[in-house]
């Protein structure tokens, strides 16, 4: 067994976004001894790109909103797969939450009487997101990092989790996790009461996203190799807007907030194409006309909203449309237009970085000429199954939040729902850990074998005897996915991709890296590569499963939603190597909140 | 497809500059170019990044003697045939290629003081104008890359001042926490006493380089430099201070 450095806590928050900072001051102010670990430096994490806004039922702008106008839109906008209970927490909840942020130091931007402004985005009935300019993820992040460094945790950066470290017992309970030191290659063991998973996303499984280096999905596949249930994993968000041109920025996001502020999609021929692929269930609250929609943004109560803030998948489907009968643009996107809609000083207000973002990285002025935008995988929707009050895992001692967790937002994320689910969530599971860390006596024991196997599969990329490179892994990974995984699903390609990644799995076994231990990105991303490739087999499973369209899972083969697909959820386990998938039916609200949709 | 020359630094302290050429895509970057040759010739070269958008502040390094964000330093920037010099960052010390140690960093900002807001009006929210905002949101801005702790000469030619210099992007934080309108701290020498302000002699060179574009200079430390000295010259605060105890804003 090579060297290892050993540490000891009550609570071990893995990842330092804005649900694991929010799951350890949490944790802290219970009390726990609280260690925060993440692969990147502190205040790095993917919450920092975060743009639009945090979506809460504050009703500053409008004051019909309230948490039940909120849950609903969420319901809607996941297509009723949502957990019910985890939807209805989270907008009773988020209003304290973004109260709490600017309590800590956050600066939102204001309504005229001095209160928290609201804007609007897809699927939310109101203008709903406290924000600042577009630039929130940074404040918020900033905010819980210098919360949390006056809060005595201990926070290991640039520190990647491997494995998780298990009992050795029947109940298979969590009892640490195995990482190293990305400065040092040196390894460290935590030993710990209870460990929340914030690891956030997993979109770096394509090849057009609009993630950093660290959305592996590592939380994820830590999960599923712990043997816990992850759900709904086939639904992944593709982002109608991400940059399309030049091509080095493929895939960086363009903000909701674009349409928010009145920002149009167009057609090569001008056409505000949107109006055309307004979907039945949202008939009725969408505007048919372009008079309409324009008014809208002034009158909520008298005009319909705007079809360009459908729920994103929605918008991502028309704009894939549109380009596959020939009227994109000509880089292969639509145009997204706020130049001749609004004036510039207008955007450069509102919309600061993506004026930035634009005229640095496309020579492009958004204050004078349109945007050429195409979907983008975003976020996953599916994750760690947990129970919406405390953020458990099916595995003992395991938690998780924040978008590594699953079951919030059904087969579809509404824009904003996710900076306000990191908070929600991460506060409940940093009390939960913290509680259960309580209800155990001393450390649990960790079991050797399992702690030898961590430490011999993280060396195997400097042992092993084939010469794949784990960077043309990655790519090819990438492309498989995005072309057989991708937006618009069938079974012959499904059925491809399983196959193709049984060869993957074989090449990951035989990469091999150059160098050291010492800061050495080839070795990182040699690791990385296990938790990807669990990853595409999760989401293509579930994909293959699942015959029916809904959401962030479109079969060309099955084009409309099913009935019964339409009352379970998917859920997935690992038992010995072995990945099983289940239907499970969905948790029933009771009849007063069902009562909410009745309307529809 | 247009070549690039580049010059890496590679290795630690006793690392060298190595040669590489690249074909590269319209449209690139400086770190796409990085990533390029991370894929084909330098598989274990060490660079820091996240975001790729110039929202995280993790890219820094010096190109051509520039401490620059590489994910938005656009090819085009140089002339076809120029040789570019990437470095590390040189106030930091150096991990490996271009990752230094910035911990000094984090360091600072454990001891940095805490926001303290009073109570909120009676309904539960607090009230702001948006002018306030608008003023505030410039130190809100910093994405911390650290190219102004990096620029700044106190530090830059004299490691023996870090443990007594905050250092340009701290007192971005103090000007953050010292001018909230809801931040209830003494304001003043109160709030950045012990952080060096003293070294500072205004050379600008941090606010030239900051990538947000943020004022440090003109909108951060000169103020807090004149808050600090009317503070030292007001008797009757400097005696309020010393009856009330409220001479360290840190003790929170
Ligand atoms: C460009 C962009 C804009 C967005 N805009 C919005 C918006 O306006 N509103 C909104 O609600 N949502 C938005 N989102 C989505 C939202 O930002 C993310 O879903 C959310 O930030 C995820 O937060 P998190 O805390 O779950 O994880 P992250 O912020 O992704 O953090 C994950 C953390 O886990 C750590 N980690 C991962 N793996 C390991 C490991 N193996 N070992 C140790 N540490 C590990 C990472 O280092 C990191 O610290 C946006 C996303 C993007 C990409
Ligand atoms: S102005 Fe002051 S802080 Fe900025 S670089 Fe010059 S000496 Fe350093
Ligand atoms: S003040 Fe500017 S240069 Fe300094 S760390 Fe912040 S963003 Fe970077
Ligand atoms: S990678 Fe984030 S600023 Fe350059």
């Amino acid at each position: 067994m090579p060297d290892y450095e050993t540490h000891e806590y009550d609570v071990l928050v893995i990842g330092a976004g804005g649900a694991g900072l929010r799951a350890a001051i949490e944790a802290s102010a219970e009390g726990a001894r609280t260690a925060l670990v993440c692969k990147s430096l502190l205040g790095k994490a993917h919450t920092v790109m975060a743009e639009g806004g945090i979506a809460a039922a504050l009703g500053n702008v409008y004051e019909q909103d309230n948490w039940q106008v909120h849950f609903r839109d969420t319901m809607r906008g996941g297509k009723m797969l949502n957990h019910w209970r985890m939807a209805q927490i989270h907008a009773q909840e988020a209003p304290d939450r973004v109260r709490e942020l600017e309590r800590w130091g956050a600066l939102f931007d204001r309504t005229a009487d001095g209160r928290i402004l609201q804007r609007d985005f897809g699927g939310h009935r109101f203008a709903r997101l406290a924000h600042v300019g577009d630039r929130t993820g940074l404040e918020m992040i900033r905010t819980l990092q210098q919360h949390a460094v006056h809060r005595g945790i201990d926070v290991f950066m640039e520190c990647t989790v491997t494995r998780l470290l298990k009992d050795g017992g029947e109940s298979g309970a969590v009892s640490g996790a195995f990482a190293y030191w990305r400065e040092s290659g040196r390894f460290v063991v935590f030993r710990a009461k209870a460990v929340v998973l914030a690891t956030g996303g997993l979109c770096k499984v394509y090849s057009i996203n609009s993630n950093s280096w660290e959305g592996t999905g590592d939380g994820h596949a830590l999960a599923t190799w712990a043997g816990a249930d992850m759900i709904d994993m086939e639904f992944v968000q593709f982002h109608p807007t991400g940059m399309v041109w030049p091509l080095s920025v493929r895939g960086i996001l363009v903000t909701e907030g674009v349409r928010g502020d009145g920002g149009t999609l167009k057609n090569a021929g001008g056409e505000r194409f949107m109006f055309r692929y307004i979907p039945p269930m949202f008939a009725a609250e969408t505007a048919d006309t372009e008079a309409e929609a324009d008014r809208w943004y002034n009158d909520r109560i008298n005009a319909r909203r705007t079809p360009d803030l459908l729920p994103r998948d929605e918008v991502a489907r028309a704009i894939n449309a549109e380009v596959k009968a020939g009227r994109g643009s000509p880089h292969g996107g639509v145009f997204l237009d706020i130049a001749s809609r609004r004036d510039a000083a207008y955007i450069q207000r509102r919309l600061p970085s993506m004026y930035h973002q634009f005229r640095e990285l496309a020579d492009v002025d958004i204050t004078q000429v349109a945007m050429e935008v195409g979907p983008t995988a975003h976020y996953a929707m599916g994750g760690v199954r947990v129970d919406p009050e405390t953020g458990a895992a099916t595995v003992p001692g395991l938690f998780a939040a924040g978008e590594v967790a699953g079951g919030m937002h059904g087969s579809n994320r509404l824009g904003g729902n996710s900076l306000s689910d990191l908070v929600v969530f991460g506060r409940r599971a940093g009390f939960g850990a913290a509680e259960h860390a309580r209800g155990l006596g001393g450390l649990p024991h960790v079991d050797g074998e399992s702690l030898e196997l961590a430490a011999t599969e993280a060396l195997a990329p400097f042992e092993a005897g084939g010469n794949e490179n784990p960077y043309t892994i990655h790519r090819e990974l990438q492309e498989a996915m995005q072309a057989l995984v991708g937006i618009i699903r069938t079974e012959g390609e499904l059925a491809q991709a399983r196959e193709q990644l049984g060869t993957f799995r074989e090449r990951v076994q035989r990469v091999r890296v150059e160098g050291t231990r010492q800061y050495n990105p080839g070795w990182h991303l040699a690791l990385d590569l296990r938790a990807l490739l669990t990853v595409a087999e999760l989401i293509t499973q579930g994909a293959q499963a699942r015959k029916e369209s809904r959401g962030g899972h479109t079969r060309d083969d099955f084009p409309g939603p099913d009935a019964h697909f339409g009352t379970v959820n998917l859920v997935q386990r690992q038992r010995d190597g072995v990945l099983a998938l289940r239907e499970e039916p969905l948790p029933q609200m009771s009849d007063e909140l069902r009562r909410l949709f009745e309307e529809d | 497809m247009p070549q690039a020359h580049l010059r890496v630094w590679r290795g630690g302290d006793d690392g060298e500059y190595r040669e590489y050429d690249v074909e590269y895509s319209e449209g690139m970057v400086v770190l796409d170019v990085l990533h390029l040759l991370q894929a084909t010739a330098a598989p274990d070269m060490a660079v820091r990044w996240n975001c790729k958008a110039g929202k995280c502040g993790s890219c820094s390094a010096e190109v051509n003697g520039k401490p620059r964000l590489m994910c938005m330093t656009r090819m085009q920037l140089f002339d076809p045939y120029e040789t570019i010099a990437i470095a590390p960052l040189k106030t930091f010390p150096l991990i490996r290629d271009l990752v230094t140690d910035v911990s000094h960093n984090y360091a600072v900002a454990n001891g940095m003081p805490e926001f303290a807001p009073g109570p909120p009006a009676p309904d539960g929210d607090y009230r702001m104008q948006q002018i306030d905002i608008d003023r505030m949101q410039e130190f809100h801005k910093c994405i911390e890359c650290f190219l102004c702790q990096d620029v700044c000469h106190v530090i830059r030619d004299h490691s023996d001042n870090l443990p007594n210099f905050a250092g340009p992007r701290f007192f971005v934080q103090l000007a953050q926490v010292s001018m909230h309108p809801l931040d209830e701290h003494a304001k003043g020498d109160t709030v950045s006493a012990g952080f060096g302000l003293d070294y500072c002699n205004i050379t600008k060179c941090c606010t030239d380089v900051c990538p947000e574009g943020i004022h440090i200079t003109d909108n951060a430390i000169i103020p807090l430099k004149e808050r600090a000295i009317d503070e030292r010259f007001d008797p009757i605060r400097a005696l309020g201070r010393r009856l009330f105890g409220r001479g360290d804003g840190r003790s929170h």
